[in-house]
Parts: structure tokens; C-alpha cells; sequence
């Protein structure tokens, strides 16, 4: 049954149809928003506006490019259909003359291409000035250290910058090749062990970003997330303090609890939080609860979020490199109250 | 020796029974029973790489899904790409190779048919090994392109990597076998008359193809071999706590890779440079260019590799220099789209299947390479490598590309193959639901890329604006496959009860379509003689410029055809390669094994040459 | 055209429409992989170059009248080997069988000196594959190389094998000669590695 339908019927005509029912949808952009939170063409630095000039002209070019050949192409199709009876066609090898100059005319495209590209090059490769902030940027998997050895503050997976100062990102990795991305903000750079990458940016809006590892480096890959926000100069400097500030002595007694347990468990090996431990290869936790996101920002800062990953962190995040320590019940509540208490 | 008497007209040929047929399948050399070997491999492992991209669609369909796991997705990712690219398109492709080549040249088999055989063994054998990660449960995980040092075993401490690794070195050596042979056919055994610049772009696609698979695998066996060495030796080249650098193997992969995705498309560009003639009667406008350009990519292929490295920070001047050479590289690519268009410009089209696969081929080449010259500037790049921008590109040029080209010369010549047409109907059917579905599928991928999905990830959060569309990017894929059903479905109608085809059912220009469909396993009962470009055509036609059809040559006799001498069927290469497959899976397994396997591949390798050293019948061969 | 092929096919079907033997543009393209493989091997070793965090230097492990010894070894082997197949090219078998079997001596005998200086490196000077950079490209790159030439005299005793056994003559020249071209191939590379590598501070 299905066969007779299936041969009955005018695929080419039905088919065409489709296919140019399927190009108005995608032409009449409905669904195709592009403010959204890991944007690449609503650029809010310098850096991205930048490339973002060179993304939109080469768009247009080949945007262009593209509605020639296709509409050629569909019409050579209509116009040279084989009618019945006809002859022979006239057998053409070619045309010389043509030929070079639609090469010639393809190699100047390019060129109006690459121009501007050499010079954006070696523009955003620059030396950074004196004045940049400067962040060391190390990913490890699957999460994201930020140190600023100015200001001597050390966090993790949220990035704060001011707006309107140069920032110059320093990027390392002590593990394998992640990269660091901030869609929003410009380019991607890779981040490699024993070598240190630059990359050099100012934010031009304040607000709130998502960063994401942008290369493929092992189990929680997709998880490996961090989130950026740009302040105005004084919010900034303010962050700064509070970062730059002891950490936070909750008189909560379930957290006093947590910070007992926490000095005396194997946490002290893995995370520092100033004065109580120098543990370097987790995420450094003096301000944890500043911080709206953890464990590589795949989860919101909540008590519960916080349980839950102490309780069992690899359940979380597959592949997580903090081991499960058996905390079970009024352990791991104190010692998320605690956290939590870190402001 | 084959005997004579067998081919002749009217001598009786029992019918072999089954385990026969599968020694006589089993030691054919003949070049289109390994073409089909390859081709039906080659169908398989596409089906199952296809099954895999399903499933990860499945997965990524809705934002923080648990259909599979993060390790499960990252193997399938992993298996997906490698199986694509290894064990479906390049074996596609010489399955075309095998199977065309000597008949587009006028041979009667390549240069060296156990070679040949011995090539497909190995294949075949790389393909099992790579799939039997499966049952040890250990998938390879890495990725298509392994970078370091994710793969070291410090951070891969399975055997997965080994797998991948293992594997891939047992595919390269019989992409390099069959490279070396088609080399030395194109070369040199083309009919008498066939100058370079007569052969078919198909062979000359072909022909650069080789080249660049004997000169690009010799990087990723070293990249590969580096790696064995630092899993199994301790050695330090990917160790940056040594001073090693991880960028050395994306310098040696890519210096691999990118020839290699010409490796991929050239074939399918051929294709076309056929079919378009064919269905539009008139030939191939600028021929000679379309040869150039082809040696042009094929030379300059090797100079822009480090276009896939522009995030990870070589420094300005080389990131100028690779773009540079990335956007000249780019002209021979274009033009040759603009040169397919205009052979069909002024022709007169017939509208059937084959056409419709390279009409398909041209839009959606084009795209892609739309999308690639985007890349091809570093500062843009930076958004969009690691992304779906970048997978779309590809899958645009990959698919869209060389799997339409591939159907496009699975439908054009199947009937030379096997004697007989695919039914017209379905074959418009499998057209439109695959155009449709990939362009549903892949479309949609520019927009997440942009958007910021980056690519590799098992799961995404349900905030960022992404959902939608790769909800939509799910349909598309099951519509693809779909439309692989039909092709099936094609595939065993036309074996049942499917249309008889003639010598030359499309009124082709080469001379694979002077002989009878399916060929007698000589190919030629005469060597023909070549004047032209299109000899065939112009044979049929005249030139069209008013001289004289060329006269055609006095039939065959019987006493041609008995002076035929085909080479015999060999069971040395496939014993070769099962003694290959032993020694190198016993890198897994154990020393014995190894040197067991080792041995024995040297003893069959001594058997194989002593093979013919000195015939019974005086031919020393 | 037609009459030639009413006549039994006697064309020897190793040698194509060029007029070329196939096994001998075959053995070039191997040869052409082959450049890219150590190509690719010697490229390693220079980007590693100086590059080690400790372990011994080259300067204080190379044994330098050791190798050009070994290099001298290889040159002569090119030279019986071009002997060898211009004793076969008259037929004088048992003469080519000589220069064969003293070219895959000569091969053996540098094979053996890279033994004994990969022995002494690893026992007198702690160089190992995982010692450092520097050990990790030499043994592989030299290795490799070693690995080749060891093929090579197998090759080149199984050829003086045959010639003994009376299966070798000249109609066999082909063989025997690209035998030759892969043998001067591995001499040439040598060449390389030894200039690159030992000679080069």
C-alpha cells in the first residue's frame, strides 16, 4: 500500500515545495533571536565589537556570493531542462576570458576580506598597556581559577571586571587543553599546559556573562562553565575589598559546626580558605558563598545544590575530581551552612 | 592464471555453492569485487556512525537531558567522527576507485590486484578492531582528533585511546597500500592514447587524492606513533611536565588532517565533474581549470593546516600566514562550483536521480564553503571554531558535499555495477527527504553557533536560548535517516525485480559505458584507443562541430578475448591481514601474541611476494 | 592496433603503457610516504631541540667517530649494492649474490653499532626513552631508522637466499634493483639523521 502511494506520487513537484517552504521559514527569521546569554553578535567589548565588524562584512560578502550561485544554479535548472526532441546542446569547453575574470573577481572578495582581518590581527594581539587589570586564568578540569595578582585575590568560576578598563587574561592549565570563552565579550583563546596564552579585552556594557570551556577536555566537558561580571569602577572596587577581606566568622552554631569539621576533614588538602587551610587544587573557598554558581557554574549557590554535591559530588557532575568523603546528613548540612556562610 | 575457456561466449560456468562463493569472495583480486566489498563496508559502518549521530541528537533534543551519559556521549561523539571519516566516507570513496578506475581508463585491472585485496583485508580488519572497543568496554573517547595530552594516560588511563589508536594506524596503512596502487594504475595504465589531459576529471580527482593520502598519513602515523610510544614506552612528547608541547600533535594531526578533508571531498568533486556532463549533454565547461584547480588544493592543502589552530595562540604572523594561505586556497575551491554551473548553463538537462545528488552537491558545497571562508579569518574564527558554527560548516561540506557526491555516482553508476537501475521514483524520494532533512538538520547549527553553543557537550542548560533549535536539529537527523530507508528499500527492490539496464543507460561520455553492464571480469575484450577527452561520446555523437562520427572498430573475435590473461585469485592477502589484525591487537592482549602475529606477518609477507616469483607458465610476475 | 591484439598477449604485464615498471614507480611512491614519515620524525626532534629539562645533552652522549664509522658503513653498502645489480644485470648471479649478501653484512654490522650505542647510552649515561626530551626524539627518530635498515638486510638475505637456491637471475633485475632503490633510500635518510643530529651543534 504504502509502495503504491510512495510511487504515485510527483516527488520532484512535492519536494520542491518542501524545500522552498522549509527556505521562507528560515528566511522569516521567526525563532531566530540572538540576544541571548552566550550571544557572538551583540558584542559588549572592544574585542568583540571589533571582530564583529570583520564577521558582518564577510557575511554580506558571502551572503551575496550565495544568492548568486544558488539563484543561478536554479535557474540553469529551469531554464535549461531538457524540452522533448531537442538536439544535441552546442558543446561548449569553455571561455577563457570568463573564466579568468570571475577568479580574478573571487580573489579580490577575498582580498577586501583580508585586509581588514591582517590588521584586526595584529591589533588584538597587542601588548596590553601598563594600566590593564591583570587576571591569571587557569582551568583545570573541569572548572576555572582567577587570580589577580594585583589586588592578591584568588576565586573561582565567577570573573569580576570593571567596565571600561583594560583587562589582560593570563591563561594556563595545569592539566590538559581547555579554552577560555566569553561569547559575549570576544574571541575564544585556548588555555594549554606550560604555556601561557594572553588575551586582551575591555567590557564596554556592565551586566552579567556566561563563559564556557570551548575545547573538548574530558568527562564534564560540558560542565566546565564560569560566569563574568562587569561592574561599574566603584561596585568593582568594592568586590575587591570584600574579596580582599578575612573570611566571614559566622556565630551560626551549625556553621561554627561546619567549620570544625571542615579544618579537620581531607578538605584542607584540596581548597584554602585564608587562615584556616592552603589546600591548591580545588577551588579556593574564602568567599564561596559570594559567588552565585559553583562546581564550574553548573549549579546555583542554594543550600540544597550545596548538600547534594558534598554528599556525592561525581552523582553532580560525571568525572568530578573531588572525592566522595562520606558526608552523610548533619555533616554535610553543617558543612554547606558553613560554605554558605562565606560571604 | 585464470583460464581462458572460462570467458568464453557460451562456456559453461557452474554455479558455486555457498562456501565457495565465500572463498571465491575471499580471494577475488579483482578490482570490482573489492570495489563492492568496499562499497557494502563502507554502507555498513555509515549506517552505524549514522545510528550514533541519532542517538547524541536524541541526547541533545532537550537541555539537561540523562538519555545517555556524559561518558557514553563523549564515545559516541569520538566514534562518530572517526567512523565517518574512516570507515564510511574514505572507503566510499574507494570502493569508486576501485571499482571506476580501471574501467575509466581502459585497464583491466589496477597494477597491483592482490595489493588491492590485501588493502581491503586490512581495512576491514581496522574497522572490526576499532568497533571491538565496543564489546572490551572501552570506546574510544578522545575525539576523532585525539588531541594531547587528554590522551595520555594519565588523563585516558583505558585502553580506550589504544583502541583509537591502534586503530586508526591499521586504517592508514591500507589507505597508503591503495594509494601507492592507484598511483602506479593512473599512471600507468592508462589505455594507449589517454594523455594526462585525456583522462577523466574523475581520475584526475582521484589521482590527486592519492597523492595527497601517500604524503599527508606519514604525520598522523608519527603523531599516532608519538602517542604510542608516550602510553606504553613512558616517552615524554606530549608530556608538557617534560618540556613536552600538546600543540605538537595538533601540528602533526592537522598537517594530516586538513589534506585530509580533501582526501574527502576531491572524489565527490569528480563525481560530479562527471554526472553533470552526462545528464546535461554538453562537457565539462573548462575541463583543463577543473584539473589545475584540483592540482592546485591538492599542492596548497598542505600549507594551511594550522586554520584549525587559530584560538590556540601561535602568535599573530603565523595566524596572518595561515589565513592568508586559507583564503588563496579558497579561489581554485570556488571557481570550481562557478565552472559546474556553467556546464549545465546552456545544456539540456535531464532530470534524473543521479543529477538531482550532484545538483544537491553544488547548493550545499557551496554553503559550506561559504561558511569556510568565514573561518578563514582568524578574528571571526575565535567565536566560531569549537562551536556549531564550525560543525555545520563541515557537515555542510561532508554531507552535504561528499555524501550527496557519493550518491550521486552510487546511483549513476549502479547500474554498471550491477546491471540494473534504481527504481527513479524512490530515488527522487531518498533525494527530497534527504535534502530536506539535512538542511533541517544542519541549518539550524549556524544559529546555535552563533549563539554560543559550543560543540562537544553532552548536555546544556535550558536558559541560554538554544533549546528550540536543537529540538528542531532532531527531526532533521531522523529525517535523514529516513530517507536512508528509502535508499535501502531502493536498494532491495531494484535486486529483486529492478528495471535491466543497457551497456550505456545515460548516454554517458566515458568509456566505462562502451562495455556491458555489469562488466565481464576483463573489463575490455580490446584495449581501446583514445583521441580525446569524452572518446566515447564523441565516438557516438561526432564532435558537434560537424565533422564525422569517429568510425567504430571491427567487432571483438573470439580469438582477442582468449588471449586475455586476468591474474588469479590469491588467498595470501587475507591471510596477511588476519596475521597484521593479530600482531597489533596483541599490543593489547599480549607480548606473545604480538610476536606470534609479528612472525607470521613476516612469513605471509615472504609468501605473498614468492607468490608469483616463479609461475609455472613462464610469466614472471 | 587491431593484428597486434589478435597475437597472443606476451607483453611482460608488469611494465605499464609509459613504458615504466610498475613495481618501480611503486617503490617511488613508498619512498615519497616514506620522506614525509622521517620528515615528520626529524621535525619532532628539532622542535625538541635544547628543549629538555635534564638528562644528558647530546654533546655529552655522541659518539661521533662511532656513527660517521657507521655512516662510512652505509655509504659503502650503496656502493656493493649498485655492484651487486650491475653483477646481475650480466647475469653473473653468483657475483651478485656476493655484493648482495657484503651490502646486507655491512647493513647488519650498522645496525648493530646503533645497538651497542643505544647499550651504552642507556647503561653509561641514564639516557632513556623517558629520560628527557632529547631521549624520547633520538631513540624514536634513530630507532626507526634502525628498524628500516634491519628490514632492508632482511630483504637483501632473502634476495641472497633465492640467488643460492638458483631462483634469482637476471630476468629478477627489477626486483633486485628496487631492493637497491629502497636501500639507497635508507642511506640517504641516514645522510640526514647524521648531518641533523650528530654533526649540527
Amino acid at each position: 500500500m504504502i509502495a503504491r502511494i510512495v510511487t504515485r506520487l510527483d516527488w520532484t513537484r512535492l519536494g520542491l515545495l518542501g524545500a522552498v517552504l522549509l527556505l521562507a521559514s528560515a528566511c522569516s527569521a521567526v525563532g531566530w533571536n540572538w540576544d541571548t546569554p552566550m550571544s557572538t553578535v551583540i558584542p559588549k567589548s572592544d574585542f568583540g565589537k571589533v571582530t564583529h565588524g570583520i564577521f558582518m562584512l564577510i557575511s554580506w560578502w558571502t551572503l551575496g556570493i550565495f544568492i548568486v550561485v544558488e539563484a543561478a544554479l536554479v535557474y540553469a535548472c529551469w531554464r535549461f531542462r531538457e524540452r522533448p526532441g531537442a538536439p544535441i546542446p552546442k558543446q561548449v569547453h569553455g571561455h577563457t576570458v570568463l573564466e579568468i575574470s570571475w577568479t580574478i573577481a573571487f580573489a579580490v572578495v577575498l582580498l577586501i576580506i583580508a585586509i581588514p582581518t591582517i590588521r584586526v590581527i595584529f591589533k588584538t594581539q597587542e601588548a596590553p598597556a601598563a594600566t590593564a587589570l591583570r587576571v591569571d586564568v587557569s582551568g583545570k578540569q573541569w572548572w576555572w581559577e582567577f587570580r589577580y595578582p594585583q589586588q592578591k585575590i584568588t576565586t573561582a568560576n565567577e570573573l569580576h571586571l570593571p567596565v571600561g578598563q583594560t583587562v589582560s587574561f593570563a591563561l594556563n592549565a595545569p592539566d590538559v587543553i581547555h579554552s577560555f570563552w566569553i561569547p559575549q565579550l570576544g574571541g575564544k583563546r585556548d588555555v594549554v599546559p606550560h604555556r601561557v596564552n594572553h588575551i586582551t579585552l575591555t567590557p564596554e556594557v556592565p551586566g552579567e556573562y556566561h563563559g564556557q570551556c570551548a575545547e573538548y577536555c574530558g568527562m564534564s566537558h560540558a560542565n566546565m562553565r564560569f560566569r563574568v561580571i562587569v561592574h561599574e569602577p566603584a561596585e568593582f572596587e568594592k568586590w575587591v575589598k570584600a574579596q580582599q577581606a578575612p573570611p566571614a566568622d559566622s556565630p551560626d552554631a551549625l556553621a561554627q559546626q561546619g567549620k570544625t569539621l571542615f579544618s579537620q576533614s581531607t578538605c584542607v588538602g584540596c581548597h584554602a580558605i585564608t587562615g584556616i587551610s592552603a589546600g591548591h587544587i580545588g577551588p579556593d573557598l574564602t568567599h564561596f558563598a559570594s559567588r552565585k554558581t559553583f562546581a564550574g557554574s553548573l549549579m546555583a549557590t542554594t543550600p540544597d545544590n550545596l548538600t547534594k554535591w558534598i554528599e556525592n559530588p561525581e552523582h553532580m557532575k560525571p568525572g568530578a575530581l573531588m572525592p566522595n568523603l562520606g558526608m552523610k546528613g548533619e555533616q554535610s548540612k553543617a558543612l554547606a551552612a558553613y560554605l554558605l556562610s562565606l560571604k | 592464471m585464470a583460464t581462458h575457456a572460462a570467458f568464453m561466449p557460451g562456456a559453461k560456468v557452474e554455479a558455486p555453492t555457498f562456501w565457495g562463493a565465500v572463498a571465491s569472495w575471499l580471494t577475488t583480486v579483482d578490482h570490482k569485487r573489492i570495489g563492492i566489498l568496499y562499497g557494502s563496508s563502507a554502507f555498513i559502518f555509515f549506517l552505524i556512525a549514522g545510528t550514533e549521530a541519532l542517538i547524541m541528537r536524541l541526547q541533545l533534543a532537550r537541555p539537561d537531558n540523562t538519555l545517555v551519559s556524559a561518558q557514553t556521549f563523549n564515545e559516541l561523539f569520538t566514534m562518530h567522527g572517526t567512523t565517518m571519516v574512516f570507515l564510511a566516507i574514505m572507503p566510499m570513496s574507494a570502493a569508486f576507485f576501485n571499482y571506476m578506475i580501471p574501467l575509466m581508463i581502459g585497464a583491466r585491472d589496477v597494477a597491483f590486484p592482490r595489493l588491492n585485496a590485501l588493502s581491503y583485508w586490512i581495512f576491514i580488519s581496522g574497522g572490526l578492531f576499532l568497533h571491538v572497543s565496543f564489546l572490551a568496554k572501552a570506546v574510544p573517547d578522545g575525539g576523532w582528533f585525539g588531541y594531547a595530552n587528554l590522551t595520555s594516560h594519565q588523563f585516558s588511563p583505558t585502553h580506550s585511546i589504544d583502541f583509537w589508536m591502534f586503530g586508526l594506524q591499521i586504517l592508514g596503512i591500507s589507505s597508503m597500500l591503495a594509494g601507492f596502487n592507484f598511483l602506479v594504475t593512473i599512471i600507468n595504465m592508462r589505455a594507449p592514447g589517454m594523455t594526462l589531459m585525456r583522462m577523466p576529471v574523475f581520475i584526475w580527482m582521484s589521482f590527486v587524492t592519492q597523492f595527497l593520502i601517500v604524503l599527508a598519513f606519514p604525520a598522523i602515523t608519527v603523531a599516532l606513533i608519538l602517542l604510542m610510544f608516550d602510553r606504553f614506552f613512558g616517552t615524554l612528547f606530549y608530556s608538557p611536565a617534560a618540556g613536552g608541547d600538546p600543540l605538537l600533535w595538533q601540528h602533526l594531526f592537522w598537517i594530516f588532517g586538513h589534506p585530509e578533508v580533501y582526501i574527502l571531498i576531491l572524489p565527490a568533486m569528480g563525481i560530479v565533474s562527471e554526472v553533470l556532463p552526462t545528464f546535461a549533454r554538453k562537457p565539462l565547461f573548462g575541463a583543463p581549470v577543473i584539473i589545475y584547480s584540483g592540482i592546485t588544493i591538492g599542492f596548497f592543502g598542505f600549507g594551511v593546516w594550522s586554520h584549525h589552530m587559530f584560538s590556540v595562540g601561535m602568535g599573530p604572523v603565523a595566524d596572518a600566514a595561515f589565513s592568508i594561505t586559507t583564503m588563496l586556497i579558497a579561489v581554485p575551491t570556488g571557481v570550481k562550483i562557478l565552472n559546474w554551473l556553467c556546464t549545465l548553463w546552456g545544456g539540456s538537462i535531464r532530470f534524473q536521480t543521479p543529477l538531482y545528488f550532484s545538483l544537491g552537491f553544488i547548493a550545499m558545497f557551496t554553503m559550506g564553503g561559504l561558511s569556510g571562508v568565514m573561518h578563514a579569518s582568524p578574528p571571526v574564527d575565535l567565536q566560531q571554531t569549537d562551536t556549531y558554527f564550525v560543525v555545520a560548516h563541515f557537515h555542510y561540506v561532508l554531507f552535504g558535499g561528499s555524501i550527496f557526491g557519493l550518491f550521486s555516482g552510487a546511483y549513476y553508476w549502479w547500474p554498471k555495477i550491477t546491471g540494473k537501475l534504481l527504481d527513479e521514483r524512490l530515488g527522487k524520494l531518498h533525494f527530497w527527504l534527504m535534502m530536506i532533512g539535512f538542511n533541517v538538520t544542519f541549518f539550524p547549527q549556524h544559529y546555535l553557533g552563533l549563539i554560543g553553543m559550543p560543540r562537544r557537550i553532552y548536555t546544556y542548560a535550558g536558559d541560554l536560548g538554544w533549546n528550540f533549535w536543537n529540538l528542531v536539529s532532531t527531526i532533521g537527523a531522523f529525517t535523514i535517516a529516513l530517507s536512508f530507508l528509502v535508499f535501502i528499500a531502493n536498494v532491495i527492490k531494484t535486486a529483486r525485480a529492478g528495471q535491466v539496464a543497457s551497456a550505456d543507460p545515460w548516454d554517458g561520455r566515458t568509456l566505462e559505458w562502451a562495455i556491458p553492464s555489469p562488466p565481464p571480469v576483463y573489463n575490455f575484450a580490446r584495449v581501446p584507443e583514445v583521441h580525446d577527452r569524452d572518446d566515447f561520446w564523441l565516438q557516438k555523437h561526432g564532435d558537434g562541430h560537424g565533422g564525422a562520427p569517429r568510425p567504430k572498430p571491427a567487432p571483438v573475435t573470439a580469438a582477442e578475448i582468449a588471449a586475455i590473461h586476468m591474474p588469479s585469485s590469491s588467498y595470501w592477502p587475507v591471510l596477511l591481514a588476519l596475521a597484521m589484525a593479530m600482531m597489533i591487537s596483541g599490543l593489547l592482549i599480549s607480548m606473545y601474541q604480538v610476536i606470534v602475529g609479528g612472525l607470521l606477518t613476516l612469513f605471509l609477507m615472504y609468501r605473498f611476494a614468492m607468490e608469483h616469483h616463479r609461475p609455472p607458465d613462464g610469466h614472471g610476475h | 592496433m587491431a593484428d597486434h591484439a589478435a597475437t597472443h598477449d606476451v607483453h611482460d604485464p608488469n611494465i605499464g603503457n609509459t613504458g615504466l615498471d610498475h613495481r618501480k614507480m611503486g617503490m617511488w611512491a613508498f619512498l615519497g610516504s616514506d620522506c614525509m614519515f622521517f620528515g615528520s620524525l626529524i621535525g619532532t626532534y628539532l622542535a625538541y631541540k635544547g628543549k629538555s629539562i635534564s638528562g644528558p645533552t647530546p654533546h655529552d652522549v655522541f659518539d661521533i667517530p662511532l656513527t660517521s664509522y657507521s655512516a662510512a658503513l652505509l655509504l659503502a653498502s650503496s656502493l656493493t649494492m649498485v655492484l651487486a645489480l650491475a653483477a646481475l644485470q650480466d647475469n653473473r648471479v653468483k657475483v651478485a649474490a656476493g655484493w648482495l649478501l657484503a651490502t646486507a653484512a655491512m647493513g647488519l654490522h650498522f645496525v648493530l653499532n646503533q645497538v651497542y650505542e643505544f647499550w651504552t647510552f642507556v647503561h653509561h649515561h641514564d639516557l632513556m626513552l623517558s629520560t628527557s626530551l632529547f631521549g624520547s626524539t633520538f631513540f624514536v627518530l634513530t630507532g626507526f631508522h634502525g628498524a628500516h635498515v634491519t628490514g632492508g638486510v632482511i630483504w637483501l638475505l632473502l634476495l641472497v637466499s633465492l640467488a643460492w637456491r638458483g631462483k634469482l637471475d637476471r630476468r629478477d633485475y627489477t626486483k633486485v634493483e628496487i631492493a637497491g632503490l629502497y636501500w639507497h633510500f635508507v642511506d640517504i635518510v641516514w645522510i640526514a639523521i647524521f648531518t641533523i643530529i650528530y654533526l649540527i651543534p
